[in-house]
């Protein structure tokens, strides 16, 4: 049985699970519909001509997550930004743990999708919210939202700002020879509200994972939520990330994507910008090597006037890596005075890696500002020669070069601790240590 | 200090240098002029280990040691200096960690522990006092948005830093105002030793005035075609380069 007629087939099972009766139950019956019909995307759908999900579908995975096995803290602490005090929503083969949490209810909600789906206290939210922003289209997207059960949720009423920001870790033991999770997570900052949040996937083991996540994230008129997205995973994890983000007037929404591991990674991150004077960031650095794979899909949907948006992806590519950025812009004929930047930087290490990079613009208004850049090329050898020639040794130099290179993203991160941690990730995967804080 | 003996370069199959001879001793400076494309930057990084370049014949020792199979960085651990013409920007690199890296990448070289905190903070703030460079210059990225002078003024500070045996300054003098231009030549004049020895690559003899050198050499075609005292730049400046090309060609 292949992959889809496994998940379709698994459906029926699910629903023994969950509250028939609720009315997102609608929603998961619409999707599974649309998954049966769409299946996985091929190598046909333009949107997925550079990434194939061919070589996973072989992989027999479990798709239902087992009871939570028990992890101690000590054994996982390097994945949390632990330097500082966060809530954490922790969750081992797709099961919340209570154990490593920290959730809160101390006036914004930092808890469970789980718990929000069974309370009727959280019901209206997730009838205004949920599966507002996700694409009712797409299939990856479909397939989450039919298994929609488990995941963060986080709500943030008009005017709060949480003490502290929050951690959402999605952890794999290996358990299971090869485990399907589908995370979904809903974050709504009301008007005026703040939040900043990180989400790691993290697999323990050499087993396959394979990880097909959406998150929701509404800003209110006035709000800024920062979301920082770390994927440093094993060789063997594959993710395919669906973020879909609709903000209303004045907000600043922010999301930093950080791709430094992983077998097969996919962000589909959207952005619709459904007021005025919105001000939208996406930023990315893309690190790899061996075979490793990232495909950054990225729109941004100026609907309104006035409205601004910042992307900016830096790739680094050696070995046989591949790298794919596929940036569409939309402006709609209202969206007057829309200010869209797009740049797209990107350094190949080896004669064996690949980058396809793509801007894509679709303007409709005519009384707008809109750029784009892209660049390929190598590390500059004439650079490289005066940092060697002031006696740094040529991998160090090389480093000191992808940190610069790299810079414009890793400056604007807004947690200190975050940016020391990802700065050691990199140094640690270019394999050198630098002697200060970059 | 340094001694080259019939050096030839190329890059891609084009002879630049064809058998250059110099000799520098310790406590001296040699200016090298000569007009656009005769090869003088290209002896500079040479000489700085670029690999660009494909070294044929010749030699280049520095204090008897031939330089031939060490890298870039490998040189600068045995006091090789190049200010660079062009120096390169590099964005979120503090001037000051930069230096703390060069140094300390040095230091591990020769087998010595990374320089203390509070020495190296010293050092900054000895040698940056002494080119006039003003402490919030230190904690910006390294020549990102620098001017032209900011740039070459940041180049002797390193030099001041690293303290090297041989330093070869290319064309330092040129994006420098007069002001600027005396500031740096001051900076160099006081790194001046008996221990060390300064190559000066310049078009001009504006530089020369500050900095006197104890040997012009006139580098044309690849070669070098004249050699004399400082009052030979002076008629250089006087009389251009077309009498060089000409005894050149004869």
């Amino acid at each position: 049985m292949d992959l889809k007629e496994k998940l379709v087939s698994s459906f029926l099972a699910f629903e023994d699970g969950v509250d028939l009766d609720h009315p997102v139950h609608e929603e998961r019956s619409n999707a599974i519909k649309n998954f049966e019909v769409k299946g996985f995307p091929t190598k046909k759908d333009e949107a997925w001509k550079y990434t194939s999900l061919k070589g996973l579908q072989k992989i027999d995975f479990s798709i239902f997550p087992k009871q939570e096995t028990s992890l101690e803290y000590k054994d996982v602490k390097k994945y949390f930004l632990h330097e500082i005090d966060t809530y954490k929503i922790v969750f081992v083969d797709g099961v919340y743990s209570s154990y490593l949490s920290e959730t809160t209810h101390d006036g914004v909600d930092i808890c469970l999708m789980s718990s929000a789906f069974s309370k009727p206290m959280y019901q209206q939210v997730i009838e205004v919210y949920f599966n507002k922003a996700a694409s009712k289209d797409e299939s990856l997207t479909s397939l989450n939202t039919a298994f929609s059960k488990e995941g963060a949720y986080i709500y943030i009423p008009k005017s709060k700002v949480p003490k502290k920001p929050v951690q959402i870790l999605h952890l794999a033991t290996g358990n299971e020879a090869a485990l399907m999770l589908q995370p979904r997570n809903l974050i709504v900052a009301e008007d005026n509200a703040e939040v900043q949040i990180i989400e790691r996937h993290q697999s323990l083991t050499g087993n396959e994972v394979f990880t097909n996540s959406v998150t929701e994230i509404f800003a209110g008129k006035d709000a800024i939520v920062d979301y920082y997205k770390v994927q440093n995973d094993a060789p063997t994890a594959s993710l395919v990330d669906n973020t879909y983000i609709s903000q209303k007037d004045n907000s600043v929404v922010r999301v930093h994507t950080f791709s430094l591991g992983g077998k097969l990674i996919r962000n589909n991150l959207n952005f619709y910008q459904n007021g005025e004077r919105v001000d939208s960031t996406l930023k990315g650095v893309t690190i790899l090597g061996d075979k490793q794979h990232v495909d950054h899909h990225t729109l941004v949907h100026h609907a309104q006037p006035n409205c601004e948006s910042h992307q900016d992806y830096k790739g680094i590519f050696g070995d046989s890596s591949t790298g794919v950025f596929n940036g569409k812009i939309i402006v709609d004929k209202i969206a007057q005075k829309t200010d869209a930047f797009q740049q797209n930087n990107n350094i190949l290490l080896s004669d064996k890696s690949t980058i396809n990079s793509k801007p894509q613009l679709e303007i409709f208004a005519d009384d707008v500002k809109c750029s784009h850049g892209c660049t390929i090329g190598q590390l500059d050898d004439e650079a490289l020669f005066y940092l060697r020639s002031r006696g740094i040794p040529k991998k160090e130099a090389k480093a000191l070069m992808m940190y610069a290179f790299a810079n414009n993203v890793l400056e604007s991160v807004r947690i200190p601790e975050l940016k020391a941690r990802i700065n050691k990730i990199i140094a640690n995967k270019l394999g050198v240590r630098m002697g200060f804080d970059l | 200090m340094l001694e080259i003996k019939n050096l030839h370069a190329s890059v891609e199959d084009k002879e630049i240098l064809k058998g250059i001879d110099l000799k520098v001793n310790a406590g001296e400076v040699h200016a090298i002029m000569g007009p656009n494309g005769s090869g003088k930057s290209t002896l500079a990084e040479v000489i700085a280990g670029q690999e660009e370049f494909e070294v044929g014949e010749g030699s280049i020792l520095l204090q008897g040691e031939d330089l031939e199979e060490l890298s870039p960085e490998e040189r600068a651990h045995k006091g090789v200096f190049l200010s660079f013409q062009y120096p390169v920007e590099i964005p979120g690199v503090s001037v000051t960690n930069f230096m703390k890296t060069a140094i300390n990448e040095s230091r591990k070289a020769q087998g010595l522990e990374d320089m203390p905190a509070n020495e190296m903070l010293k050092k900054i703030r000895e040698k940056s006092e002494m080119l006039e460079i003003d402490r919030k210059f230190l904690s910006r990225s390294l020549n990102e948005g620098f001017s032209g002078g900011e740039k070459k003024r940041n180049e002797i500070f390193q030099m001041a830093m690293m303290e090297p045996k041989l330093a070869i300054l290319d064309e330092t003098d040129s994006g420098l105002d007069i002001d600027a231009l005396r500031i740096v030549a001051n900076g160099v004049n006081k790194l001046r030793s008996k221990d060390n020895a300064i190559i000066v690559i310049t078009h001009y003899q504006r530089l020369l005035d500050y900095i006197v050198p104890d040997f012009v050499h006139v580098l044309y075609n690849g070669k070098i075609v004249k050699s004399g005292t400082k009052e030979l730049a002076l008629e250089l400046e006087e009389k251009g380069y077309d009498w060089i090309k000409e005894e050149a060609t004869v």
